[in-house]
């Protein structure tokens, strides 16, 4: 069993409730903090803890701190973002509606590092029941002394807000959640001004994803250095891993990083192997937005070295045969999974989620989930795939947000590597759109 | 004061300026396409993305090039910063590849438009546009609406420039149109049937690049190539009162703001010289208004092929695009 930095306590039986939760160590980092540092020295811990973003981009937090503007007599904004809405991730979900006051002890300290006296949990719209969780835990806590004025005496005030969104996945960008955070509608920002410049309200604000803040209490507890221990190079700590697909194990799992993927995928400690004994076929390690990669690169990068569980090794051979640790939702694919299908089905969801702003987002996401849908359902030409290509490479890097990328690279990746499949499809439409047919490359061998 | 290069030609421009404006400066073919930029529009631009072009150098200080193309209309320049706009082939590829985008659920209904020969789409499908047709789905289509007695709302034809929200949002008292819903099936909407009226509403006709709101006092009067623009005046107690008269004979067919050459208004006019004033006795005429555009109206004459620019079968010789043609 590996450390478990955030999970530890999360099966006690009332962990969700202050009493609980303190009895079990709950709120020291906040004493700590607020009573023997400066805020400085908080941000110091977490720059030489390593710890890196988990929402997506794994950007090292500490270093995106030290980033945030201070003018004076401005108000400076921490905002979570607990949007959660990638498909394949499902780890902040379960982890605040278990462990709510994990959160808000990492709101709390975070916050002070930041100076932010006012902060606020955006969290997705369909969660409603969560906010409910994270509602009563933060009344306990400003009962508790711990939110509010001068927290526990230490001359700090803050207050802590959960707003919800209106259940759209580009919220979850940073920059398209402040608008939302507004009260505007949720369409990504142009960049620069950054956040850490001109945030929320036009002021400073930081934005981190659930995980990472939830990581910070420990990293004060015990010390950066200590953090910065687990782990493997610059993937330090832990991770929650969202796995699901065909695995015996679906689940949340806390890793520490550096897991051989293969141990991970086939150990019982972890996902317990392929449902029925199948084969593995292919797997999306980081959530929809990050290529797809066939049983063999996944387990070991082109070089033949074994494939880990970190951001280095997971991006090793770069879109030519790597991928991305991404949100860390892992999903798996068995022998009888069709990669067209899937493509498509992703196509569809980024085609419905781009916020329509800019035009080769806007437009090309449906132009690609329209021809992947030919292809599907037996109506593709032998050109489709290299216009889907195309396509994709006219979208991305051309737009406002990351989303066109995120919706290109799945479809490019799909294509790169399983592109025997697609053509299958094209010149078989008939066995192609049979229930349950998948292909198995044996009749590549038939030419059109 | 900041030094760069566009193209190999050096301008200095003031700090803060855009790439797109400190490329106006210098004038002709440096200046990129802009759809949805408007100079005196706060927060406009970055959308489109027709504008984006190559830094090859940050600036002299840091003189990194910047990893992706960047949108010259909302990227400011630095001192020493080199860009590159005609003069790259990645820039020239990437707008040819959104042009693309911006016309593929585009109606092409030109002959049936009233924007036809002042469409700023039409300009930069005929200059930068691909030839051939790739997009075979059904477009998507909307009705048309009714914003009120003076404005129809083409949604078919938006480009989705946010333009003329930001128009009613500096413009006018009180907006009552936005953007509804999102992606491609995003719309210009007023969201329970508003009519949009306001004395300075008008002005989202003329800031619209393409023919998704119109003048519905003008609708099918004529073709905006057979008549005359004029540059006349009145004295308006709302507005400046300086027009563009569109004349045929003694008749005021319409009445615009005026534009720049960058079809951006010079400024805004008000409702009642907009759609009230139409007779030519209403007005101080001051004379011919010259139309520094490329477009067909300029030109004074229209060739039909111009009417269906994607499946005009090549460029013309006339740009000078050195892309390798496929
Ligand atoms: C389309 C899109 C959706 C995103 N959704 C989320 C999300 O649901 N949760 C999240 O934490 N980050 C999401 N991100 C990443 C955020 O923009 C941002 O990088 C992150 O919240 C920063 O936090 P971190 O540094 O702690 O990772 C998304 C990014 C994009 C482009
Ligand atoms: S890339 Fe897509 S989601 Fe992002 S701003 Fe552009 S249209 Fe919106
Ligand atoms: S209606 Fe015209 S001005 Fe408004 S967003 Fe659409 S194209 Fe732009
Ligand atoms: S004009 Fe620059 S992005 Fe539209």
């Amino acid at each position: 069993m590996g450390l478990k930095i955030l999970t530890e306590h999360i099966n006690v039986p009332g962990i969700e409730t202050l009493e609980v939760y303190r009895k079990h160590g709950g709120y020291r980092s906040v004493e700590k903090a607020l009573k023997t540092m400066s805020p400085d020295e908080v941000v110091e811990e977490v720059k030489t803890s390593g710890l890196r973003g988990r929402g997506g981009a794994g950007f090292p937090t500490g270093m995106k701190w030290s980033f945030l503007a201070k003018p004076e007599g401005v108000p400076r904004y921490l905002v979570c973002n607990a949007d959660e809405s990638e498909p394949g991730t499902f780890k902040d979900r379960w982890f605040m509606e278990k462990n709510p006051h994990a959160l808000i002890e990492g709101m709390i300290t975070s916050s002070y590092a930041l100076g932010a006296n006012t902060s606020y949990i955006y969290i997705r719209g369909e969660l409603l029941f969560v906010l409910r969780i994270l509602e009563k835990a933060i009344a306990e806590a400003y009962a508790a002394g711990l939110l509010g004025k001068n927290i526990l005496g230490s001359g700090y005030d803050l207050d802590l807000h959960v707003a919800p969104g209106g259940g759209a996945y580009i919220c979850g960008e940073e920059t398209a959640l402040l608008e939302s955070l507004e009260g505007k509608r949720g369409n990504p920002r142009n960049k620069p001004p950054f956040p850490a410049v001109k945030g929320l309200f036009a002021c400073p604000t930081v934005v981190n994803n659930v995980e990472t803040i939830s990581s910070v209490p420990w990293i004060v507890n015990n010390g950066g250095a200590e953090y910065a221990k687990v782990g493997i190079g610059r993937s330090t700590g832990t991770k929650l891993i969202s796995a699901s697909g065909n695995i015996n194990n679906p689940g949340v799992y806390e890793i520490e990083l550096g897991v051989p993927v293969e141990e991970f995928i086939y150990s019982d400690e972890y996902l317990g192997g392929i449902w029925k004994g199948k084969q593995l076929k292919a797997v999306v390690p980081g959530g929809s937005s990050v290529p797809i990669l066939p049983a063999n690169l996944i387990l070991k990068t082109a070089a033949g070295e074994d494939r880990l569980m970190t951001y280095e090794s997971l991006a090793d051979g770069g879109f030519v045969s790597g991928s991305m640790m991404g949100s860390g939702a892992f999903i798996v694919f068995d022998e009888d999974q069709c990669i067209v299908r899937n493509t498509w089905n992703y196509a569809r969801f980024y085609h419905h989620e781009s916020c329509g702003q800019c035009s080769p987002c806007r437009e090309g996401t449906g132009w690609m989930e329209k021809v992947l849908h030919r292809i599907e359902y037996g109506h593709g030409h032998q050109q489709d795939i290299d216009l889907l290509v195309s396509v994709a490479k006219q979208i991305e890097g051309n737009t406002i947000c990351p989303l066109g990328d995120a919706a290109a690279w799945p479809v490019a990746a799909a294509i790169r590597h399983f592109r025997d499949e697609f053509e299958w499809h094209i010149r078989h439409p008939k066995e192609a759109t049979a229930p349950g047919a998948v292909y198995r490359g044996q009749l590549d061998t038939v030419t059109a | 004061m900041a030094k760069v290069t566009i193209d190999g030609i050096e301008i200095e421009v003031e700090d803060g300026t855009t790439i797109l404006q400190a490329a106006r400066k210098i004038g002709g073919d440096v200046v990129p396409p802009a759809m949805c930029f408007y100079t005196s529009l706060k927060g406009s631009g970055g959308k489109c993305r027709v504008c984006l072009v190559k830094v090859t150098q940050g600036s002299t200080r840091d003189p990194r090039p910047m990893p992706k193309l960047v949108a010259s209309c909302i990227t400011q320049v630095q001192d020493g910063m080199v860009v590159e706009n005609t003069t790259n082939e990645d820039v020239l590829n990437a707008r040819k590849g959104i042009v693309e985008m911006l016309l593929i659920n585009h109606p092409l209904d030109c002959p049936i438009c009233d924007q036809a020969g002042e469409c700023s789409l039409q300009d930069l499908s005929y200059e930068h546009g691909i030839s051939g047709q790739r997009f075979e789905e059904e477009r998507r289509t909307f009705n048309k609406v009714d914003l009120g007695p003076y404005i129809q709302l083409h949604m078919t034809r938006c480009i989705l420039c946010y333009r003329c929200v930001y128009t009613a949002d500096q413009i006018t008292e009180k907006r009552v149109h936005g953007v509804l819903g999102r992606g491609d099936a995003a719309e210009i909407g007023t969201y329970i049937e508003n009519v949009i009226d306001n004395d300075f509403s008008g002005n989202v006709i003329d800031v619209c690049p393409v023919g998704a709101l119109t003048d519905k006092t003008w609708r099918f009067k004529n073709r905006v190539w057979f008549t005359k623009p004029m540059d006349a005046h009145r004295d308006c107690p709302t507005c400046s009162g300086k027009v563009t008269l569109w004349t045929r004979g003694e008749e005021v067919l319409r009445v615009t703001a005026r534009k720049d050459q960058y079809n951006e208004v010079e400024e805004f006019i008000c409702n009642t010289c907009r759609f009230d004033k139409k007779e030519v006795k209403d007005w101080t005429i001051e004379g011919p208004r010259h139309i520094d555009r490329n477009s067909v109206i300029s030109a004074n004459h229209y060739e039909l092929p111009v009417v269906n620019v994607p499946i005009v079968p090549n460029l013309p010789t006339s740009t000078k695009k050195n892309l390798p043609q496929e």
